[in-house]
């Protein structure tokens, strides 16, 4: 029997657990394990520089393949950096499992040199959290880990190790456990059949029907059924910002995003709807506006796997229970039986009234007459030369709305953004995930020069590792969101939202080994983006954007009000 | 409506904060909490007192269930039970009043469990009304100290929360 390390253990289990890269950042409490990395190479390592954005990089890694993503950190300091990361990941229910360093068992409790309580710390951010007290239980608690993050509604698992927990000379059995199984946890695997039945015969007597659609979709990997119901039913279909590309936004039945930034015809037609079927979505509150007022005249069919989402903030009047792959299947086959179709008349005028609204307001913005862009098209530019095919992360802020109004995405899982917590800082590092695990793909981080500066230290990894993601920053050299807010709510006191000394990005990249491009006006444009997806293919690039710093997001959801009540322009209200 | 929440919990460190934590970090009110082992030592019983519309007793419900340390819940409120809660309080006890306390103490079935010159402290044991009845009669200006388990409960009849 061969008898081994804790440290080791550790990293043949991450191993047998099908994990491919580690994102972290070494330090005293894990020295042990990273020799155990440094001994040898089924799993990578990739050195961050700042351990927030290991959790971001795990982060996009898990977004964009569905596995969850690993993070390894030491104690103290490296582990509350990955605070924000593991909250981010917590809020859009993405599988993660983080590698916390502690100090050793029995400097537990005593303030000793970078300790911190990471259990407690991270406790209303994770899934579920394990601190290891015996060696031996390593592969068991890897094995357990993975199996919560990735299982039921995904989440950040965190494990705690003390430093004696891997000491070389202390060796050990090692056994992976072949089944996991928590007598504590049992993630439904279907629907409530009754439940189902009451929704299919919901649907087919609708007459103003809506589905709305999240990112819940997305997890359970269940685009391809959504788009079969939705075009056999010939329902229009809107999506969250979480939701983007579960069904395609160039097809017909999409109604664009709804919501805050939402587009008119879906948050009016939501309104209007007589039955809305959710589907893994969680009736945010940048989805509903007021829920006082939220679609008075709507049947609500909510299906979720979370049950505590279920009637949270809007009751459903026809709850189900269970993954969405398995409920929708359900529904298909109960539809496949039925009789019955949607009444195809009132489904035709409810169409014709759905076209009269897509003109109302139809995306339009106003260019400038000057070279001076708005954001808006130079996200369509970058639309057209990624074909719409990129992987997109972004930040948070205007240019994260401009990037889901206007990049209109037809897969799943291609747009990687910090939809619940609002992560500034998130893009770039998620970009790294991605762009490692899919060399051939193009991935473009939607940024500002705002949000970019959060985790900008990261240009550094990625020419260690060669990670050629492509950075537009559209540079308004404001923080666009805050002034946004402070125009219409503050009579245009712009508190702290403007940024002086701004670095000059280029000679920034360029010191940082990339490559960089000004882009002051219109007709710069054309040639920057084909340089940037041509000649410089296997480079960073960092595209610095000015954009028009007047530019406000529209339509916006008047606050308190129904889902139809919209600023649809600085001076244009519903 | 004030319901008693039992939960069965692995009986494993940490677990008790996650459940206290919820209740924080949600903005739930614990009005009484006890935990202690059960007949099988991987357990912990929980009982909670918690105040709410059904709209939030059912959040409180859900979100508890979600912990991966919740093995199994219920509500014992929804359904016949017993509730029983143990108070230790002592009452200054002089002249008079001494004999007063004590025919109180034995209408409500308590035991005077130690005694001193001038103190009595008595053990009660009762659904939370019935303690707080106590106190009442007695009247609260002779109260010194009050200690409460807080609410221990159990359904009725064949009903057992178990695995």
């Amino acid at each position: 029997m061969e008898l081994i390390s804790g440290g080791d253990m550790l990293v043949r289990a991450l191993h047998e657990s099908g994990v491919e890269y580690i994102y972290g950042y070494p330090g005293g409490s894990l020295l042990h394990v990273y020799d155990a990395v440094y001994r040898q190479s089924a799993v990578k390592h990739v050195l961050v520089r700042h351990e927030q954005a290991a959790a971001h990089m795990a982060d996009g890694y898990a977004r964009a393949t569905g596995k969850a993503g690993v993070v390894m950190v030491t104690s103290g300091p490296g582990a509350t950096n990955t605070i924000t990361g593991i909250a981010t990941a917590f809020t859009d229910s993405i599988p993660m499992v983080i590698i916390t360093g502690q100090v050793m068992s029995h400097l537990i409790g005593d303030d000793a040199f970078q300790e911190t309580d990471m259990l407690g710390v991270s406790r209303p951010i994770v899934k579920h959290s394990f601190s290891v007290t015996r060696p031996e239980d390593i592969p068991d608690i890897v094995a357990k880990a993975f199996y919560i993050a990735n299982t039921g509604r995904p989440g950040p698992v965190v494990i705690d190790i003390p430093k004696d927990m891997t000491m070389p000379n202390e060796r050990y059995e090692y056994v992976y456990p072949k089944k996991v199984k928590l007598r504590s946890y049992t993630p439904p695997q279907r629907g409530h059949s009754g439940q189902i039945k009451k929704a299919v015969e919901l649907l087919l007597a609708a007459k103003r029907p809506v589905i709305y659609a999240g990112g819940g979709v997305i997890i359970d990997g269940s685009s391809d059924k959504l788009r079969a119901l939705v075009d056999r039913l010939d329902f229009p279909c809107t999506n969250t910002l979480m939701g983007l590309g579960s069904y395609p936004g160039t097809g017909e039945r999409s109604l664009g995003m709804l919501g805050m930034h939402g587009t008119y015809e879906a948050n009016v037609a939501m309104h209007n709807a007589d039955v809305i079927l959710a589907v893994g979505a969680r009736f945010d509150d940048r989805v509903t506006n007021a829920t006082s007022k939220f679609c008075p005249d709507a049947k609500i069919i909510h299906i979720d796997i979370d049950p505590s989402s279920i009637s949270k903030t809007i009751t459903a009047d026809v709850p189900i229970v269970g993954p969405v792959g398995a409920v929708l299947d359900e529904m298909t086959a109960l539809l496949d039986e039925a009789n019955e179709v949607p009444d195809a008349e009132a489904i035709a005028s409810w169409w014709k009234q759905i076209n009269e609204w897509r003109q109302r307001h139809g995306g339009r913005y106003e260019k400038n007459e000057s070279q001076l862009m708005k954001p808006q098209e130079v996200i369509e530019a970058m639309w057209d030369a990624t074909k719409g095919d990129a992987y997109v992360t972004s930040d948070v802020g205007q240019h994260q709305m401009f990037a889901a109004q206007y990049y209109k995405f037809d897969k799943p899982n291609r747009w990687i953004n910090s939809g619940g917590l609002g992560t500034m800082g998130f893009g770039f590092p998620a970009a790294m995930g991605i762009k490692m695990n899919f060399p051939d793909e193009m991935v473009v981080c939607v940024t500002g020069e705002g949000s970019i500066q959060m985790n900008i230290q990261e240009l550094s990894t990625c020419l260690q590792y060669g990670i050629p993601v492509k950075i537009l920053c559209l540079n308004n050299g404001s923080l666009g969101m805050v002034r946004q807010w402070q125009d219409m709510n503050y009579e245009g006191r712009h508190s702290h939202s403007y940024m002086e000394s701004l670095p000059d990005f280029v000679k920034l990249v360029e010191a940082y080994g990339h490559v960089g491009i000004r882009v002051k006006g219109r007709d710069e444009l054309p040639q920057a983006l084909e340089d940037t997806f041509g000649k410089y293919n296997d480079r960073l690039v960092f595209l610095d954007v000015a954009v028009d710093e007047t530019e406000h997001v529209y339509p916006m959801q008047v606050p308190m009000g129904t889902m139809r009540d919209m600023w649809l322009s600085k001076t244009e209200r519903t | 409506m004030r319901h008693i929440i039992s939960i069965l919990l692995e009986n494993e460190p940490g677990a008790l904060s996650r459940v206290v934590g919820l209740f924080a970090q949600r903005g739930y009110n614990i009005e009484t909490l006890t935990v202690a082992p059960t007949e099988d030592e991987t357990l912990s019983r929980l009982t909670m007192t918690t105040d709410g519309d059904e709209r939030k007793i059912e959040q409180i419900t859900k979100h508890l269930n979600r912990l991966i340390e919740v093995v199994k819940l219920v509500d014992l409120s929804e359904g016949a039970h017993i509730e029983r809660e143990l108070m230790l309080i002592k009452v200054r006890a002089v002249g008079a009043q001494r004999a007063e306390i004590k025919r109180t103490a034995d209408i409500f079935r308590g035991q005077v469990v130690d005694v001193s010159a001038s103190v009595y402290t008595i053990q009660l044991t009762g659904t939370s009304d019935k303690l707080e009845a106590f106190i009442e009669a007695i009247g609260e200006s002779c109260v010194l100290e009050t200690v409460r388990t807080g609410v221990s409960g159990i359904a009725r009849g064949e009903k057992v929360l178990s695995l």
